[in-house]
């Protein structure tokens, strides 16, 4: 088993003429939490969407855990083990908090129409797994208290945590969290730390998309700066943050 | 050959009426995103109007061709003010719920004006009185008529002049503004209740004129002839792109020239199997199939979902 | 407390089962016409709970839906009529009929499935008029469908040597035709209701609403959205394939006017008068819809007389005139439907209350 969980090859993307991604080359290890940061519009969130087959990139590819992912299905990407969540939200409002992890269960159970309607052994027996999972995923992300409530009237860090909780439902070998820390205080960005600490230790590597820089410099071990669509540098938090070019970046000097 | 020419005109005639009655729905759809199913039975009111006024004003002694002009005025104006009354009372309401309540609500005015079509002008066929002299041209062995020659200079002027309108006054800025994004529209000073109201109102105009040309052309109306005749008009708007007004323009002539050379054709390529009472399926079956291949409509702009 | 009139206690169910069982004895009472609509009552409460698995759960806008009624009941009538001399049994024609109605659903829903909400609805009308249209047709230069005139002498229902059709002696009772097919109806109809609720609350149903309310994060989540959604679409096809056939049967003739577009808006507006998603809603919406208009005919001449002293309009314009209005003032003051989810009612008089309390402080201050 290789070391490398996910590997861009030379991925690149364009609307129209604007490049999002030029040749965007990088590596994340099994087990590390791995930063993507660089100014808006840098392609972070673009290069996130072409990953999870949401956007089909125009050039070169990923493979993730040794096969090559493919293009243009989302839905296979969940399969394979990659989960994530949204830059803005996106929950199933109408639905219950518990009910939204129950759907990311989808992806690891099986049941079909016929069970449902013959409520079979086997299904009822999935029905409480999938409950009980979901139950048990809640309390992890400490929501369990709001299992009942509809998603659109959770609180704005509480639905935070609820998509972490449903992405975590489908037991995915990589995380990707785009901007989880936006529009917290520092008391929720330090719970937030912690959660995502917590899941690395669980042994799920996490991808994080974020502005907060303290943040990520502080949580990740490895970093990668994008800037105009293209890969500036890629290493440990403590070489990034000194590097000549990604102050330039930020500081658009 | 000389088939293939008749149909030709035949198709460009019908498509004409088509694109006056797809110019609506796209301007409504383009604006605010709604089907408006009624707007079919605006142009059969359109054509009952200017019946009853034209058949009255003849009847008193004015002439046939002044007659039908009242007709066509009083048609515009009755259309006008049930596009805007549609919009005010029906619509606007319901701006900001889920998408299927304004549809759901749409159908329910289409069989409401329908049934009250029904009980004003009666269940029977009326005949729309000749207004035009029943003169006919010859050219390469395809025949045509006056009528024809006019609905489609008219439909050519009346688009003309919506264009004149939507790219060259103030309120057709305010409509492409809307259109884009009316909250930003509205935050830049324009008044996004008015702008729909008068797509409405511009929309329900051209279903008047349309109303009337349909009469004259096929010199008969009944008060379900909306129905269909909007819904091939909505299938023209898809196909030239919803929303687009060069669009709704080309799709409709496009639909009504297949039409005419499907119902010409169809007993040849089917060996007899299938005739020409087949000809209201085509519409739906290139709906279909250009759906399928290009689901923004020939001329649309690919509209992608953004995560 | 428990609610002992709950349909789910003893009491509640017993209760239930009395009423149903003496239901269309009551109404023959006033005469068997009353049984026939009843029966049509139930026949488009499974048709409208069909449907509610397409718009209600899945939230995939279906104008075309009568298309697999007419798919299933052509079925039945070609197959169990002397048209071609064919008389199956209802054990071989049923599932044919609803196999058949759900290949129609798989090839209209795999190419459009993917188009937005409104175009799927224009293609589904448009697939529902290419239907109807070839129905009025195949009746030459080969003879299908039998045209306009449409097919008769169909088979009634008959399971073993037990006719659903004439008056037979039940323990002694007299029941008639209509009141056998009012208790086949009774059991399709609790059949599809319980199919309804044991699907709403699977891993299916979950992933069907999850598509409804944001199709991107269902995608993100793992669901395969085409799929799921062509699933929905071709069980909603089946269950119309299914009633459609009874219908036939019911009916003993068919001809393409019965399934004119107005019939797919008839269906569609029970599930949303009623209360898309939520099956009581679409249940009343369904009994509503066919016996309002019905009340409707028997009742407009009359108050006309009695009001004018002549009937100034025909009571069948008026009918629709008041299924049209029905429609737009529903949208517009209960657009959740008359008997909505209790989740979405809740929220309801929540914001009421909200609006309450702020509209309250405004005035103190």
């Amino acid at each position: 088993m290789s070391d490398v969980l996910l590997a861009a090859n030379a991925v690149a993307k364009h609307f129209g003429g604007v490049k999002a991604l030029r040749d965007v080359s990088l590596s994340i290890r099994r087990g590390e939490i791995y930063g993507l940061i660089g100014p808006n519009g840098a392609g972070k969130t673009t290069f996130f969407n072409c990953m999870t087959g949401l956007y089909i990139p125009d050039g070169g590819g990923f493979v993730f855990d040794g096969q090559p992912l493919k293009a243009d299905a989302p839905h296979q990407a969940a399969e394979r083990g990659i989960a994530r969540t949204f830059q803005n939200i996106r929950l199933f409002g109408n639905m219950t908090a518990l009910e939204n992890v129950m759907v990311g269960r989808h992806v690891r159970t099986a049941a079909g129409v016929v069970g449902a309607m013959l409520q079979s052994k086997a299904t009822r027996a999935e029905e409480a797994a999938i409950r009980q999972k979901a139950m048990e995923l809640l309390h992890y992300v400490r929501i369990e208290d709001r299992a009942d409530d509809l998603a659109k009237n959770l609180s704005y860090g509480d639905q935070r945590r609820l998509e972490i909780a449903r992405a975590l439902a489908t037991e995915p070998k990589l995380l990707c969290l785009d901007e989880p820390a936006a529009g917290m205080n520092a008391t929720e960005t330090g719970e937030l730390r912690a959660l995502i600490e917590g899941i690395r230790q669980d042994g799920t590597t996490v991808l994080l998309i974020e502005h907060d820089v303290k943040l990520v410099m502080g949580l990740c071990d490895r970093v990668a700066v994008l800037d105009y669509g293209a890969l500036v540098i890629e290493d440990v938090p403590a070489v990034v943050q000194k590097d000549q070019r990604v102050i330039e970046a930020y500081l658009g000097a | 050959m000389d088939i293939f020419l008749q149909q030709i005109i035949n198709g460009l005639v019908q498509g004409s009426i088509y694109a006056l009655v797809a110019l609506g729905y796209t301007m409504v759809y383009g604006i605010m995103g709604l089907i408006n199913f009624a707007h079919g039975e605006v142009v059969m009111i359109g054509t009952l109007v200017s019946i009853t006024v034209t058949s009255t004003l003849a009847a008193a002694g004015v002439p046939l061709g002044l007659a039908g002009l009242g007709g066509l005025i009083a048609a515009m104006l009755v259309c006008m003010a049930l596009g805007w009354s549609l919009e005010r009372i029906a619509y606007r309401p319901l701006r900001g719920s889920p998408r299927l309540t304004p549809l759901i609500t749409a159908i329910g005015m289409s069989i409401v004006l329908q049934n009250l079509a029904m009980i004003i002008w009666g269940r029977n066929y009326l005949t729309f009185p000749p207004l035009l002299p029943k003169v006919n041209f010859e050219f390469a062995g395809a025949h045509f008529t006056l009528v024809q020659v006019a609905i489609v200079l008219l439909s050519a002027a009346m688009m003309g002049g919506l264009v004149f309108l939507v790219y060259r006054t103030k309120l057709g800025m305010a409509m492409r503004a809307t259109a884009q994004n009316p909250a930003v529209a509205s935050l830049l000073g324009v008044n996004t209740n008015r702008v729909i109201a008068a797509a409405f109102v511009v929309g329900s105009a051209l279903a008047a004129v349309a109303g009337v040309m349909v009469g004259s052309y096929y010199e008969i109306a009944h008060y379900q002839m909306g129905f269909m005749l909007g819904l091939k008009a909505f299938t023209a708007a898809v196909l030239g792109g919803i929303g687009n007004l060069a669009g709704a323009m080309a799709g409709g002539v496009l639909l009504g020239i297949i039409e005419a050379l499907g119902a010409g054709y169809i007993g040849d390529f089917t060996g007899g199997f299938l005739g020409s009472h087949y000809q209201d399926i085509f519409a739906f079956v290139v709906l279909i199939i250009v759906l399928m291949f290009k689901p923004s409509g020939l001329f649309g702009e690919k509209t992608g979902d953004r995560a | 407390m428990k609610n002992w009139l709950s349909p789910r206690s003893t009491a509640g169910i017993a209760l239930i089962t009395i009423a149903l069982v003496a239901l269309p004895f009551v109404v023959g009472m006033g005469g068997q016409a009353w049984v026939r609509i009843l029966n049509f009552a139930i026949l488009y409460v499974f048709l409208a709970l069909g449907l509610n698995i397409v718009v209600g759960f899945a939230g995939l806008l279906d104008l075309g839906y009568i298309a697999f009624y007419a798919v299933g009941a052509y079925t039945w009538a070609l197959l169990a009529s002397p048209h071609f001399g064919l008389h199956f049994p209802i054990w071989a024609i049923l599932p044919i009929g609803a196999l058949m109605a759900c290949v129609f659903g798989v090839l209209l829903g795999s190419p459009t499935l993917k188009l937005r909400g409104d175009y799927l609805a224009i293609v589904t009308l448009g697939f529902g008029e290419i239907v109807r249209i070839f129905l009025n047709n195949l009746n030459s230069p080969v003879n299908i469908t039998n045209g306009p005139q449409g097919i008769t002498l169909i088979d009634p229902v008959t399971i073993g040597s037990f006719k659903f059709a004439g008056t037979s002696q039940i323990f002694g009772f007299a029941v008639s035709g209509p009141q056998k097919y009012y208790f086949l109806l009774v059991a399709l109809a609790i059949l599809v209701i319980i199919i309804n609720l044991r699907l709403q609350h699977s891993r299916i149903g979950r992933a069907w609403q999850a598509i409804r309310e944001d199709e991107i994060a269902a995608k993100a989540v793992g669901i395969n959205t085409r799929n799921i959604k062509l699933l929905a679409f071709a069980m909603g096809a089946s269950f119309g394939g299914i009633a459609g056939g009874i219908f036939s049967a019911m009916q003993g003739f068919v001809s393409p006017e019965s399934f004119s577009l107005i019939e797919s808006i008839m269906v569609l507006a029970m599930v949303v008068l009623g209360g898309m998603g939520h099956i009581p809603g679409v249940i009343l919406g369904a009994v509503l819809l066919t016996f309002l208009p019905e009340v409707l005919r028997y009742a407009v001449v009359p108050v006309q007389m009695s009001l004018f002293g002549k009937v100034l309009v025909d009571p069948e314009s008026l009918r629709m005139l008041v299924f049209g209005l029905a429609l737009v003032l529903v949208m517009r003051f209960k657009p959740a439907g008359l008997w909505p989810a209790p989740e979405r009612s809740r929220e309801q008089t929540q914001k009421a209350c909200v609006a309450v309390t702020q509209t309250t402080a405004e005035a103190v201050k």
